[in-house]
């Protein structure tokens, strides 16, 4: 049986009185990739930063392979490193070229001497087809660009877990393929990846399961095929029927 | 004398008065700037009660006149036993000052560079203070320098004020070079000249500063806007 990389149990997150998500319990097994939809505003941003630690659950708890990350004596910067994120808008150091970008976290994180690190970064930038970018800075990249730089920034750091927050709700139309490409890519070699998106192509081609997330609870979750085809809830199918509409046109024409 | 021969008889004096002037300048900058900067990270990220001293600090420096300051660290400190040099009374007035102003330029960008910035350190497993150094400040400072070009140019000029405890800067000389000639719209003139000069260079050193630092592809960006 798969090795389980990723185990949250009981997950709940509150803003006052406003329940963000409650009750949240999910298994990312070793090598699995699986796809969080679901509308706006239910709390699948907040749950990857929660199990990022940029952001605490109230209830619940999270573990990464053995070590239970929420616990109150947890090294945190020890935890990210081993947890790689892909924020919706980049968020590249600006001032730094997307070789150095990558090195950051290798030189002042990982400690490693600036020729490795200098090596390992552009082992990264080719995994994400930009090796001929290195000298650029974000501000002369495309955003398909810039996010594939922030993919290859957090691989460097090899982590355990991959996450994903919407990685291209705010590119172009035309360059959403080129991301999503270095994802399914990964995918393919095993990465253990977490993805929140609207990208029902991706979701059914890539996603070993799909959890359907609703007003802060999950209402189903399963193979892209039960989802797709067999839904078990109203709403999962009425959701889907919708953001295909919306998002999957190309694909289907494909 | 025509104004021309002042001009040229004073001219070693208010050379050398500008060198004190200079200095001042340079020393005040140099100690507003490292303590303008930790006052604004007091402000910006230090728990409450440090935010609170800093806040304090601010307030105080840039609410009182810089010549209250001034004749309080030279004339009234003696008075708590600690004596201090014109000079070193006049570095440490002007230093503390410029720093109340220097920090909340340092505060605005480090504001204006934001907290998803330390959001993407963090995620790489960075600690917060390092990513303050290497991925905050690095940004801030560049932003900072167009706004903060007014303050070299301010404290150059607010300098003048320390010939009132007897430091020989550029504003004493011109006090001499009037008494001593009867003349004092001449030598007024003539330092207001020596003045400019210095703002002038000052000035076109800053804009070269703005220049070299600018970040590649970040100049488009803010066209774009």
């Amino acid at each position: 049986m798969a090795k389980p990389i990723l185990m949250i149990k009981n997950l709940s997150k509150k803003y006052g009185e406003n329940v963000v998500f409650h009750d949240i319990s999910l298994t990312v097994n070793e090598g699995d990739t699986i796809v969080i939809i679901g509308p706006s505003g239910t709390g699948k941003s907040t749950l990857l930063r929660c199990i990022n630690l940029l952001t605490y659950a109230d209830e619940g708890q999270i573990w990464l392979d053995d070590l239970e990350i929420t616990a109150k004596n947890c090294d945190e910067d020890r935890v990210r490193q081993h947890i790689g994120m892909v924020f919706q808008n980049f968020l590249l150091f600006n001032h730094l070229t997307a070789l150095d970008n990558v090195m950051l976290g290798l030189t002042k994180v990982r400690r490693m001497k600036p020729d490795a690190a200098r090596e390992k970064a552009m082992y990264e930038l080719n995994r994400v087809g930009l090796v001929d970018r290195a000298g650029h800075y974000p501000g002369q990249l495309s955003g398909g660009q810039q996010q594939r730089v922030a993919i290859a920034r957090a691989l460097a750091m090899d982590p355990r877990i991959m996450l994903f927050d919407e990685p291209t709700s705010a590119l172009d139309p035309e360059l959403i393929g080129e991301v999503l490409e270095v994802m399914r890519k990964l995918a393919l070699e095993g990465m253990t990846m977490l993805v929140v998106t609207h990208e029902m192509g991706f979701a059914r081609e890539v996603a070993d399961r799909i959890v359907f997330l609703e007003k802060g609870s999950i209402v189903e979750e399963g193979s892209p095929n039960d989802l797709f085809y067999h839904p078990k809830n109203e709403r999962t199918r009425e959701f889907l029927w919708k953001i295909t509409e919306l998002y999957g046109k190309k694909e289907e024409g494909e | 004398m025509n104004w021309l021969q002042l001009f040229q008889r004073y001219l070693p004096d208010f050379i050398k008065g500008a060198g004190v002037t200079i200095e001042l300048t340079v020393v005040g900058l140099v100690i507003g700037f490292f303590l303008g900067l930790v006052l604004a990270l007091a402000r910006s990220y230090g728990p409450g009660w440090l935010k609170a001293i800093a806040v304090g600090y601010i307030e105080l420096f840039r609410g009182t006149p810089l010549l209250v300051q001034l004749f309080i660290i030279y004339y009234g400190l003696p008075s708590l036993g600690l004596t201090l040099s014109q000079m070193l009374s006049a570095y440490l007035a002007l230093g503390l000052n410029s720093a109340a102003y220097q920090a909340e330029y340092f505060r605005g960008s480090l504001q204006a560079i934001g907290s998803s910035q330390m959001t993407a350190g963090r995620a790489i497993g960075l600690s917060r203070w390092k990513t303050i150094w290497y991925v905050i400040l690095p940004q801030a400072l560049r932003l900072m320098i167009p706004a903060w070009s007014n303050e070299p140019i301010s404290l150059l000029k607010t300098t003048a004020v320390v010939f009132l405890i007897a430091v020989q800067d550029l504003m004493a000389k011109a006090k001499r070079a009037a008494a001593e000639t009867y003349d004092p719209i001449g030598s007024y003139l003539a330092v207001a000249v020596v003045y400019l000069v210095m703002v002038f260079i000052l000035n076109w050193g800053l804009k070269y500063l703005e220049r070299k630092t600018v970040i590649p592809g970040f100049e488009m960006e803010s066209k774009k806007a």
